[in-house]
């Protein structure tokens, strides 16, 4: 199937609250694509990680879902959460919050030896995670010494030893310095291009994260406003980003700028040497045509 | 109000030198902001500007008071700081009382109280949030408590520890309002960030730092495109800088110097030309 992840009128409301805290929820995306969501704090983002990786509605139990959710094919609802962890791995703002263990090894064999998997099978496993996030070297290190950029690559390492066909990320760079955000983010873009994995990420630095997105998401009010390519964000015919609090990259911020001032361009670039170009080989010419 | 730091030096009861012969004038009524790498020694820095720590050598000076010499107590009427973690300043069951608890432990009069808490609620957008528990509240939201409950001491000089991290666009622009707010209001204000884009917006003085040294201090239009300061610093240049570097690279006329979008479009439309 086409399809890897399918949301159908998705509604939830914890037990707390009447107000839901997403709605009106309806989403298909496809293997391999790369979906970066923003949107103000408290607009339902993590609320929707939750409903992906089936936290909700196995784990908030008090609340109400409405509506379904399809993760390569397994209704959420009718399958016991460690089915799913194995379809979807989840990785939160907060490495610590995950790691448990002595040693990185240990942490990442957590999972495959909770499955009950075969010695060799879980060796397997626990060397393929730490190339992929490139951490082989610290296999024998205590996670807790490591620093948050370390950390928040073991705490993907550990996810990917279940391999799952889709990961979904909630802010995994809120807590570290620029260096590491930049780490993480390599990784996962490396995880998407060579091993298809489909990547969903909650992401506040949108001029690092956007660079990769096929799509981008902006929730508002706990529903989606915007579901496109980036590119159409800064299409006329589009609400800007800003009204639902979202901050456009400042090499975003500039072409926009230099498009209300009559220039056109080709593309807008979410990357540096790619802007340079555009600007190089189109600010001049623009002009010149229209003189 | 002014801080002055000479020939700092701090070793942790680890014995982890964390800053080594730091020397830094910050003038009354300056907004600066110190960045560096994890580890680089900028929360140490912050922290013996209200006394919380005391040099291992050297001195710091809060107008003409050694840090050394004084209370935290007596510090915190003039110094104000605001923990990266807000966890580390919260204890209280609402968010009101957690505002009002600095005040009322120093006898202010009970109307002044409450027209600084208004103020400042206001200011930050806590108003419907006061009689909540801190502790329900978002990572963001608790933030802004932490904030407030700083501010409506009025404080003299302000230090942040990365006030920004972990907030969306909008309470991030609310953010640098406020602190352009209080500068403009005669306050001095430190602030420790990673987030170049905010400096390179905001343009506050910069102190750069690594391995517990000062390696640049100067105008952000300056540090932030320095690349040698930057690599040392494990800093990513602003994403205009790092346009102008490359256009700079195909066609050499191009100033390297470039942080703002506004600049970044004069020279553009300069060199279209």
């Amino acid at each position: 199937m086409d399809n890897i992840v399918q949301i159908r009128d998705l509604e939830f409301s914890y037990g707390t609250s009447r107000q839901p805290a997403i709605r009106e929820i309806d989403l298909d995306i496809k293997k391999g694509e790369y979906i970066v969501i923003a949107g103000l704090s408290g607009c339902g983002k993590s609320t929707f990680c939750r409903c992906l990786n089936g936290l909700i509605p196995h784990f908030y139990r008090a609340g109400v879902m409405k509506g379904s959710v399809t993760v390569d094919g397994l209704d959420t609802r009718e399958h016991p959460l460690y089915e799913i962890t194995q379809k979807v791995g989840m990785v939160f703002q907060d490495p610590e919050s995950q790691l448990m263990a002595l040693t990185v090894e240990r942490d990442i064999a957590f999972g495959p030896e909770n499955l009950g998997l075969p010695r060799e099978e879980i060796r397997i496993r626990v060397e393929e995670a730490l190339e992929l996030v490139k951490i082989a070297h610290l296999r024998e290190r205590a996670p807790h010494e490591l620093s948050g950029g370390e950390q928040q690559r073991v705490a993907i390492a550990s996810v990917l030893a279940l391999q799952p066909k889709i990961l979904v990320l909630d802010e995994p760079t809120a807590n570290l310095d620029p260096a590491g955000a930049v780490d993480v983010l390599n990784i996962i873009e490396n995880l998407q291009v060579q091993k298809k994995i489909t990547v969903i990420i909650v992401e506040h630095r949108l001029e690092l994260a956007l660079q990769s997105a096929t799509r981008l998401l902006i929730m508002h009010d706990g529903t989606l406003v915007f579901d496109d390519k980036p590119e159409r964000l800064i299409e006329k015919d589009i609400t800007p980003a800003e009204v639902y609090g979202v901050q456009m990259p400042s090499l975003i911020q500039l072409f926009t700028q230099l498009m209300d001032e009559g220039h056109s361009f080709s593309q807008i670039p979410f990357n540096i040497p790619l802007a340079a170009a555009i600007i190089l080989s189109e600010l001049g010419s623009a002009r010149s045509t229209s003189e | 109000m002014s801080i002055t730091v000479k020939n700092l030096d701090y070793t942790y009861p680890s014995g982890v030198a964390a800053l080594n012969n730091v020397s830094l004038k910050i003038n009354k009524g300056e907004h600066i902001a110190i960045m560096g790498a994890n580890g680089a020694g900028k929360t140490t820095l912050i922290k013996h500007f209200n006394g919380l720590l005391k040099p291992t050598k050297g001195h710091v000076l809060v107008n003409d008071i050694d840090t050394i010499t004084s209370s935290v107590a007596e510090m915190a009427k003039i110094v104000g700081f605001v923990f990266q973690n807000p966890d580390h300043q919260l204890f209280l069951t609402t968010v009101e009382e957690e505002i009002k608890f600095g005040p009322t432990n120093f006898n202010f009069p009970e109307e002044q109280i409450q027209r600084d808490m208004e103020k400042v609620v206001t200011f930050l957008n806590l108003k419907n949030l006061l009689k909540r528990s801190p502790f329900s509240l978002s990572e963001g939201e608790r933030k802004r408590v932490a904030l407030a409950s700083v501010l409506v001491m009025n404080p003299e000089i302000l230090i942040l520890d990365e006030p920004t991290m972990g907030q969306d666009a909008i309470q991030k622009r609310n953010i640098a309002k406020m602190i352009e707010e209080l500068n403009q209001q005669g306050r001095t204000i430190a602030l420790v960030t990673h987030d170049i884009e905010f400096v390179a917006e905001y343009q506050p003085r910069v102190v750069a730092m690594t391995e517990g040294r000062v390696i640049a201090d100067g105008m952000a239009k300056d540090v932030l495109t320095n690349l040698e300061v930057l690599t040392k610093t494990k800093l990513r240049p602003p994403q205009i800088t790092a346009l102008a570097w490359e256009i700079a690279n195909q066609k050499q006329s191009f100033p390297k110097d470039v942080i703002t979008i506004s600049e970044m479009k004069t020279k553009l439309l300069a060199l279209e030309r």
